[in-house]
């Protein structure tokens, strides 16, 4: 009889599983709209980003490599932002460009906040003299600006798209190791954490079911923040013509050239490649907000 | 408070030295050690011979364990002796920390600028919440915090020289010679500096302030009938000021960041043109001179501001 039940139950379940569950996703998405219309705005450069990323091929008027224009053309109906000292069309690398900060903002954040995350946990379970030991080196390492610590490794390795991830990652490793380990250290105090303890839990279990997917907010969270961060990171090694290869269309690259005092540029070339990076962070900046917002009610509106 | 002060000293030691064995062992990894670099040339294009590679080693001091090397260049390091360029070949200690005096001038300057704008725009903005000047300076926050610094430093550049044919001085004024024409020269670059720095601290500023309007004390001062500014001013801005002035301080290493690029834009010479040089020489023991000098800057900021807030905040110093 109450097998029967729940096979009807599962039934029913998997006959009309798919409208319930899109619904449910659908008002949530409304209500993030209606309520933080910031974060909505956010969200939308976010999926501009890695639409224009997808689509770079399809978008793109030139090969963003190639010389089509003469140095320093200006805007015209050719080349809709003007060309470069080399004569590249600005528009094309800028497109393609989105490409290079979305692999290197998530490579950096998919790698770094793993990372960090695993460390993080095993060291409050560790615990003891490793731990001890792993705080000093967090501290060690948080007396170096991200920044910095990039530029050193930059200078140790050959410079290549995965070299500027490691770097980006070295240098934002100790600051999230840090968030993780504490919030951690909240989770394992918390009642249903003591209950799965005291009817003999496992250790791995109560990571795994209890403290991992509780985390997932803080992951989130993180996650956003930390992309805006690899991506100014990057573009500032770029900048500094110590990151991505010259060769690729880097946004922060693009800006080398284009306020040497010594050299006659366009205002299209200071500007454009700037605003892109702008834009992006701040699209993440603003969907990290409300993320936060929506995950951790205590801190709203701070 | 006296245990307070010596537990925090105690901590400073151990991650002082784990600072340096960082930037020690990130030199040491290399693949192929510095006598490669300095044989093949700066493209690795050279040929070597595996006897003039072991001279060079033994020169440089490179085939011994690596623990002694750490030791004799921690040893170095204590009696201020940073080692020889490796690119230029003589001692570089003495050209670094002038270098890193004006980086650090730059910095303060920085601060102080974004400081003085911050803390009356959190002010304002936390006193009137929700009105026009809230929002305004809460836009000006979010545009400053995800606004790159080099962007600004383009711009400003590029304005300046389009619009009135200004070009940044290649004369570099010295502070003690001529501190008029210095602060002419720096005041520019510490303001695209600091605009990140005023972002953030005006956003903190009105967090904290929002915090401690809504305490006890405040209705009370209220209630005994003061006046708004003395109740804004002594009651509020006290109370606040602490986490505003904690945050500032950490980010001061942040800041060095970017004072590294700006120097590039402004063409200051500070510690940042001499690393981004080291880098693409790879020089590594002026890397290694830079970082660490860095690292022991912000520690000790850091070590400053703990017990600067010890002494302010009785419910530190009994945790």
């Amino acid at each position: 009889m109450i097998d029967q039940t729940t096979e009807q139950a599962a039934i029913a379940r998997e006959a009309m599983p798919a409208p319930g569950l899109t619904a449910r996703w659908w008002t949530a998405f409304m209500r993030f709209i209606r309520t933080k219309p910031l974060g909505a705005v956010g969200g939308l450069i976010v999926v501009l980003l890695v639409l224009v990323a997808a689509l770079a091929p399809v978008l793109s008027p030139y090969d963003p490599r190639s010389t089509p224009a003469l140095p320093w053309e200006s805007p015209n109906a050719d080349f809709l932002l003007g060309a470069d000292y080399v004569g590249r069309d600005v528009l094309s690398r800028l497109i393609y460009g989105a490409r290079i900060s979305l692999y290197v903002g998530l490579g950096s954040v998919l790698v770094g906040i793993t990372a960090s995350f695993i460390i993080g946990v095993a060291l409050t379970y560790i615990g003891g003299i490793v731990d001890m030991v792993a705080q000093r080196i967090v501290d060690a390492l948080m007396s170096l600006p991200g920044l910095l610590i990039a530029l050193a490794i930059m200078a140790v390795v050959t410079p290549s798209l995965n070299t500027v991830i490691l770097a980006i990652v070295i240098g934002m490793i100790a600051p999230v190791i840090r968030t993780v380990r504490s919030q951690v250290l909240s989770l394992k105090e918390l009642d249903y954490v003591t209950a799965a303890t005291a009817i003999g839990a496992p250790p791995w279990r109560i990571i795994f079911r209890h403290i991992v997917p509780n985390c997932f907010a803080t992951y989130l969270v993180l996650a956003t923040y930390y992309l805006g961060f690899a991506i100014i990171i990057e573009s500032s090694l770029s900048f500094l013509g110590v990151g991505t290869p010259p060769d690729q269309p880097s946004w922060g690259g693009m800006l080398v050239r284009a306020a040497s005092a010594h050299v006659k540029s366009g205002p299209w070339l200071a500007i454009c490649p700037g605003l892109a990076i702008f834009l992006v962070v701040m699209g993440f900046n603003l969907l990290g907000d409300a993320l936060r917002d929506v995950f951790d009610p205590r801190l709203r509106g701070r | 408070m006296t245990q307070y002060l010596i537990r925090r000293l105690l901590l400073f030691i151990p991650t002082m030295l784990l600072a340096t064995i960082l930037v020690f062992a990130l030199f040491s990894i290399v693949p192929g050690d510095a006598a490669v670099f300095l044989l093949t040339g700066e493209d690795a294009s050279g040929t070597v011979t595996d006897a003039d590679f072991e001279r060079l080693r033994e020169d440089l001091g490179l085939n011994r364990p690596i623990y002694v090397q750490y030791a004799d260049w921690l040893w170095g390091v204590v009696r201020g002796d940073l080692g020889i360029s490796l690119y230029y070949g003589q001692p570089f200690g003495f050209e670094l920390i002038e270098r890193f005096a004006r980086t650090f001038e730059l910095a303060v300057l920085a601060i102080v600028m974004a400081f003085v704008a911050a803390v009356p725009l959190g002010i304002i903005s936390a006193m009137k919440q929700d009105s026009g000047v809230d929002y305004a300076s809460r836009v000006i926050a979010l545009v400053g915090i995800a606004m790159p610094t080099f962007w600004i430093g383009v711009l400003v550049i590029y304005g300046l020289v389009y619009g009135t044919g200004w070009l940044p001085p290649l004369e570099y004024a010295h502070l003690w010679e001529d501190p008029l024409q210095n602060l002419k020269l720096m005041v520019l670059p510490a303001a695209v500096i600091g605009f990140h720095d005023m972002a953030f601290t005006a956003r903190v500023t009105r967090s904290a302030m929002l915090e401690v309007m809504r305490e006890d004390y405040m209705r009370t001062a209220r209630s005994k009938g003061l006046r708004e500014w003395v109740v804004v001013g002594r009651h509020a801005l006290k109370n606040a000021m602490l986490p505003v002035i904690t945050v500032s301080g950490y980010q001061f290493g942040r800041l060095l960041g970017g004072v590294i690029i700006v120097e590039q834009i402004f063409v200051v010479p500070g510690v940042g043109n001499f690393l981004i040089d080291a880098i693409n020489h790879r020089d590594f023991p002026v890397i290694q001179g830079v970082i660490l000098m860095t690292a022991v800057v912000v520690l000790l900021l850091n070590l400053i501001i703990d017990m600067f807030y010890g002494v302010l905040d009785p419910r530190i110093r009994y945790s």
